[in-house]
C-alpha cells in the first residue's frame, strides 16, 4: 500500500473515531480517548527505537515530561492567565518535539556507542536527572507544580477537550505514518540490521551509530510532541506524576504485547491495554491497573515473545498461500534479489 | 554560604558511612549485571521486599532487623534461583535476553512494587532496634549508629562475598562463567547451575540490604526507584563485577551526594549519582577498577 493512500485511510479512520466520540455525547469518552491516543504516540515512538533497533528506552516519561514542561515554560514566558491560548497548540508541540529530540540526540550520543544495557540504564538515569532539574526550577513551578488555564471552547470545534482529542488524534496518525514509512525505507532496513546483529551490520558498512542517533532523535521528538498538550489536558502539572513510571512501563508494555516488528503492533497493544486500563481504573482502582500491566507484560514476554502480531503470524503461517505470507515475501524480495 | 570545616568533615564521614550501605545495595547488581550479564533492574524491588520482611518480623516478634534478614537469606536465595530458572528457560536459552529479559525484570519490578502498595499501602514503615537512636561522638565528628552499623555489616558481607568468589570452587566457577561458559562446560561444570547459584546469592544480598535500608530510613514501596539509577551508577563506576570497585565507587558517590546535600540542599542529591553515571558512561565505560 502506498503511503499517501495509507495516510488517507488513517485520516478516514481518525475522522470516524472523532465523530463516533462526538456521537457518544459524553465528554468522558474524550478524556479517556485522549489518554489512549497519547499512548498510541508514546508506544509508536518507543517502538521506533525499541522495536526497530532493539534498544530499550526506560526514559519515555522523561521525554514526555520534557514536552510537557517546555509547554509550561512557553506558557510562563509568553502567555498569561488572561490569554491562555496565545501560542497555538501545534507550535507548542513543535517546541516540545524539538527539545525532546535534541535531548534524545545528546543522550544517544553519550551512550549508544556502548552495549544496549548501558543505554537502557542511562535512560532510566536521565529521567531522574531531569526530574531533579524540574523540581529545583521554580520558573516552571518546581515541586509545587504549575497551573495552566485553558479557554472553555475553541472556535469551530467546540469544547476544549474535543480540540485536544483532535490534536492528539492527528499526532497519532502522524506517528503511525512515520513509523510505517521508516519500516519500509532504507532507514528501516538499516534499523533491522542493527537489531539483528549490530556487529555484522557495522562490518557490512551500515553506519550504525548514525542510524541509532536518527532513531533516538525521532523517537524522542515524537514523545515530546505527545507530552506538549498534556499540561492543557491535566490543568495542573506536577513533577512526580509527569515523570511517573507508568509512562515508562506502558510505552514498553504496549509494543511488546502487540508485537514490535511492525507499526501495527504498538497500535494493537495500546488499544487493548489502554482500554483495559481505562476500564480497570474506573471499575477497580488505579493501583490494580498498574499491577495488571506488570502481570500482562511478564506473561506476554514469556509466553508470546513476538506479541499478538507474532501469534497471528504463527497462526497464518500454518496455512500456505495466505495473504500475510505472500505479502511478507513481496516485502522481502528486493532484499533477496539485490 | 558559610563554609565550615566541621561541616565538611562530617559530610565526608557521613558520605563514607552511607556509601558502605550503598555498597550492600549494589553488590547484588554487581553479581547479576556485572558478572552474569543479567540486567536485573528489579533488584531494588527485592531490596524493598527485604525491608518489608524485616518490618513484619520486627513489628510482630520484635526480632532485630539485621538478624531477621540473615535468617531469611535462604528464602531469598531460593527466590533468586527460581527467578533465574524462569529467566533462563524463557529468555537466555532462546537468546532473547536483551530486550525481553529487560522487559521481564521491569515487569517484576512493577508487580513487586504494586503488590506491596496494595497490601501495605503507601505509608512509611519503620523498625525498632536499640541502635537506631544513639549517636557516637568522636570530637566534632558524629557517627549515628543507625548508619554506622549497616555500614560495618555491609563491609563484612562484601568481604565474605569477595572471599567466596576468590577462594571457593563455586566462587571461581561464578567468575569463570562470566568469561567463558563453554570452557566451564568442558570442565564438567554446568554453567546454568552456577549461574542459578550466583543469581540466588545476588538476590540473597537484597534481604540484608533491605534490612539496612529500613534501619537507615523509613520505607514505602516506591522508595526502591530512587535506588535503581544509583546502584547501576555505582556498579558501572566501580567497574563491572569488581567488588572492591563497588565499595570504592559507593563511598565516592556517598561522599559526593552528602557534600551536595550539605552545601546545595538535599533536593539536588538525586541528580549526583546519575550525573556521575552519565559521565562515567561517556568518559570511561570500563569504570574505576574495570577489567
Amino acid at each position: 500500500m502506498r503511503t499517501p493512500f495509507f495516510l488517507v485511510i488513517c485520516l478516514a479512520v481518525a475522522a470516524v473515531v472523532f465523530f463516533a466520540a462526538v456521537a457518544v455525547g459524553n465528554d468522558y469518552a474524550f478524556f479517556a480517548g485522549y489518554v489512549i491516543l497519547q499512548y498510541v504516540v508514546l508506544s509508536t515512538a518507543w517502538n521506533i527505537l525499541g522495536g526497530y533497533c532493539g534498544y530499550v528506552n526506560f526514559g519515555s516519561a522523561a521525554f514526555f515530561a520534557l514536552g510537557a514542561y517546555s509547554t509550561v515554560a512557553v506558557y510562563k514566558l509568553i502567555g498569561n492567565n488572561d490569554l491562555p491560548d496565545v501560542v497555538p497548540m501545534p507550535a507548542l508541540m513543535l517546541v516540545g518535539g524539538v527539545i525532546s529530540g535534541v535531548v534524545g540526540l545528546g543522550m544517544g550520543y553519550l551512550t549508544l556507542r556502548l552495549r544496549g544495557a548501558f543505554f537502557a540504564i542511562a535512560t532510566l538515569a536521565l529521567a531522574v536527572v531531569l526530574q531533579t532539574l524540574v523540581v529545583n526550577w521554580d520558573f516552571v513551578g518546581g515541586s509545587r507544580g504549575a497551573y495552566i488555564l485553558r479557554s472553555e471552547t475553541v472556535p469551530l470545534i467546540g469544547p476544549y477537550i474535543h480540540y485536544l482529542f483532535l490534536v492528539m488524534l492527528l499526532l497519532a496518525v502522524a506517528a503511525l505514518v512515520i513509523a510505517r514509512l521508516i519500516e519500509r525505507s532504507r532507514l528501516g532496513y538499516g534499523f533491522a540490521t542493527i537489531r539483528d546483529d549490530e556487529m555484522a551490520a557495522e562490518a557490512s558498512g551500515v553506519p550504525t551509530l548514525r542510524l541509532k542517533l536518527v532513531a533516538t532523535t525521532i523517537s524522542g521528538a515524537l514523545m515530546g510532541m505527545a507530552g506538549a498538550p498534556f499540561p492543557y489536558y491535566i490543568g495542573y502539572l506536577q513533577p512526580a506524576s509527569t515523570f511517573g513510571l507508568d509512562y515508562a512501563v506502558n510505552s514498553i508494555a504496549m509494543p511488546l504485547i502487540g508485537g514490535t516488528t511492525s507499526w501495527v503492533g504498538p497500535l494493537i497493544g495500546t488499544i487493548l491495554l489502554g482500554s483495559l486500563q481505562q476500564i480497570a481504573t474506573v471499575t477497580i482502582s488505579s493501583a490494580v491497573n498498574l499491577l495488571l500491566v506488570g502481570v500482562i507484560l511478564v506473561v506476554f514476554v514469556i509466553v508470546a515473545p513476538n506479541g499478538i502480531i507474532g501469534l497471528v503470524h504463527h497462526y497464518w503461517q500454518h496455512k500456505p498461500g495466505d495473504f500475510v505470507g505472500r505479502r511478507r515475501v513481496e516485502a522481502d524480495s528486493p532484499e533477496a534479489v539485490p | 554560604m558559610i563554609f565550615s570545616f566541621d561541616l565538611l568533615v562530617n559530610a565526608v564521614i557521613s558520605g563514607i558511612l552511607i556509601g558502605g550501605f550503598y555498597a550492600a545495595v549494589t553488590v547484588g547488581i554487581s553479581l547479576s549485571f556485572g558478572i552474569l550479564d543479567i540486567v536485573n533492574i528489579a533488584h531494588p524491588a527485592f531490596i524493598i521486599l527485604g525491608s518489608y520482611v524485616a518490618y513484619i518480623v520486627n513489628s510482630t516478634l520484635g526480632i532485630d532487623p539485621i538478624l531477621t534478614s540473615i535468617i531469611v537469606t535462604p528464602a531469598f536465595f531460593v527466590l533468586g534461583a527460581l527467578i533465574y530458572q524462569v529467566y533462563y528457560l524463557s529468555f537466555e536459552r532462546r537468546g532473547q535476553e536483551s530486550m525481553r529479559g529487560l522487559a521481564f525484570f521491569f515487569g517484576l519490578l512493577f508487580i513487586t512494587e504494586v503488590s506491596l502498595v496494595l497490601y501495605f499501602g503507601v505509608d512509611y514503615r519503620y523498625v525498632e532496634a536499640p541502635y537506631i537512636g544513639p549517636t557516637w561522638h568522636f570530637g566534632t565528628i558524629d557517627a549515628p549508629l543507625r548508619i554506622l552499623i549497616p555500614c560495618v555489616v555491609s563491609l563484612l558481607l562484601i568481604g565474605c562475598l569477595q572471599l567466596l568468589l576468590t577462594r571457593s570452587f563455586i566462587g571461581r566457577a561464578i567468575m569463570a562463567v562470566s568469561q567463558d561458559a563453554l570452557a566451564l562446560r568442558l570442565m564438567a561444570v554446568d554453567p546454568v547451575r552456577i549461574k542459578r547459584i550466583a543469581f540466588g546469592i545476588s538476590i540473597a544480598t537484597a534481604s540484608l540490604a533491605g534490612a539496612f535500608l529500613i534501619i537507615i530510613q523509613p520505607v514505602e514501596p516506591s522508595v526502591g526507584r530512587d535506588y535503581i539509577g544509583r546502584v547501576f551508577a555505582i556498579c558501572v563506576l566501580g567497574g563491572m563485577g569488581s567488588l572492591p570497585g563497588v565499595v570504592i565507587a559507593a563511598m565516592l558517590i556517598g561522599i559526593v551526594e552528602s557534600l551536595t546535600s550539605t552545601f546545595y540542599g538535599p533536593s539536588w542529591a538525586p541528580a549526583v549519582s546519575f550525573g556521575f553515571l552519565l559521565l562515567t558512561l561517556a568518559v570511561r565505560p570500563a569504570g574505576l577498577l574495570g577489567r
